[in-house]
């Protein structure tokens, strides 16, 4: 059997994660292309509904990094972020998507190592949870619906 | 402001099993502003249903929609198209609002996505408190415009009940005691006096125990 390669998206705040992950790149530093990152002004941003939409369209798991908590560019960014995103692995769970799958984590823009650990964490328990099951195709028929 | 609470998605999954094309209906009014049935909160119920649709092969189709106002006939008329196109609805609107789309649309299935839970209003960010029970025979004016019949966990006329722990109610210790509120009040705007008088027992017939209630305006009826 193939190695199951997950599919990540990291949003990365603009004045840590993602320059963590730009000193990642400088300093030559590996982590594991399955990620994408995709810069957000702050973590604060990032809403409920972004979540859903990436895992209803069949993205595996979610990484946010945001700033260490107390040092939020915007001032509290970052905490919003850290509840919306526990608001979001409960809703997840409810709908049957494992919580693991989205992931919050805090960094400082000098923290390259510390992030390309969390990536790879982030890769290797999404690889052992397997794909999400959104993916696999519906061919029952609900019951008492015309089919 | 009508207060409501979103229905797990597995309760949500139990009601519309069998359904096919649903469209989630959210509502502008009430249940936006107290963040359960508003158009995101729509957007994130949708999408948690397609999630557990395709996890648990129900086969759902689900389309989002939301109207400025659920409980008014004018605003009902908007969703039309979408309605008849779906098998079934799920309001996220407060119960009135449910009800008044069922109504409207007889051979609709609709179902409530919410639990409509209190008149209330945001006492800060992500708290909501209970303030009014609508009983229809209004009594603020007496006592300094706090609602024993609401906030009193007694629903004490003639309070206090003496059980109170420091500003506590002693059935919720997390609830501040309304007759502290009451008699702190009055004191403040000079009206301590009021609680002298002694409280007949309240009409209760203008409230739920008199059955369902309407109002007929004359005045405004065409």
């Amino acid at each position: 059997m193939d190695k199951f390669e997950p599919k990540i998206i990291a949003f990365c705040c603009h004045y840590c994660a993602y320059s963590a992950a730009d000193l990642a790149g400088s300093s030559r530093l590996q982590y594991p292309p399955n990620v994408r990152i995709v810069r957000t002004p702050c973590t604060g941003r990032l809403e409920i509904d972004y979540y859903m939409k990436a895992f209803e369209n069949g993205i595996d798991g979610v990484l946010v990094a945001g700033c260490e908590e107390g040092s939020c560019h915007f001032k509290d960014g970052n905490l919003l972020a850290k509840r919306r995103v526990n608001a979001t692995r409960a809703v997840l769970a409810e709908a049957g998507i494992e919580a693991e799958r989205l992931r919050m984590v805090n960094v400082s823009a000098s923290m390259a190592h510390p992030l390309v650990e969390y990536i790879k964490e982030m890769v290797e328990t999404v690889r052992q949870l397997g794909p999400v099951k959104v993916k696999e195709e519906v061919n029952q028929t609900p019951t008492g619906a015309k089919p | 402001m009508i207060v409501a609470e979103r229905k797990t998605i597995p309760e949500m999954v139990q009601i519309l099993k069998g359904h096919k094309k649903i469209l989630v209906l959210g509502c502008g009014t009430c249940v936006t502003v107290c963040l359960a049935g508003g158009e995101r909160e729509v957007s994130i119920i949708a999408s948690a249903l397609r999630i557990a649709s395709r996890v648990q092969g129900l086969g759902f189709e689900v389309s989002e929609l939301t109207i400025e106002r659920q409980c008014d006939n004018i605003f009902i008329e908007q969703p039309a198209e979408a309605i008849e196109k779906a098998d079934a609805v799920l309001s996220t609107a407060c119960g009135a609002g449910v009800q008044a789309i069922a109504e409207r649309y007889p051979l609709k299935p609709v179902y409530a996505g919410l639990n409509t839970t209190f008149l209330g209003v945001l006492e800060e960010r992500g708290v909501w408190a209970e303030k009014c029970a609508a009983c229809g025979d209004c009594v603020l004016d007496k006592y300094g415009g706090i609602c024993p019949v609401t906030r009193c966990a007694k629903h004490m006329l003639n309070g206090p009940c003496g059980g109170s722990r420091e500003d506590r109610c002693e059935v919720r210790p997390d609830r501040a005691c309304a007759w502290q509120l009451i008699y702190k009040r009055l004191k403040d705007i000079g009206q301590l006096e009021r609680l002298e008088a002694i409280s007949e027992p309240k009409k209760w017939s203008t409230s739920l125990s008199g059955g369902p209630r309407g109002i007929i305006r004359e005045d405004h009826r065409i």
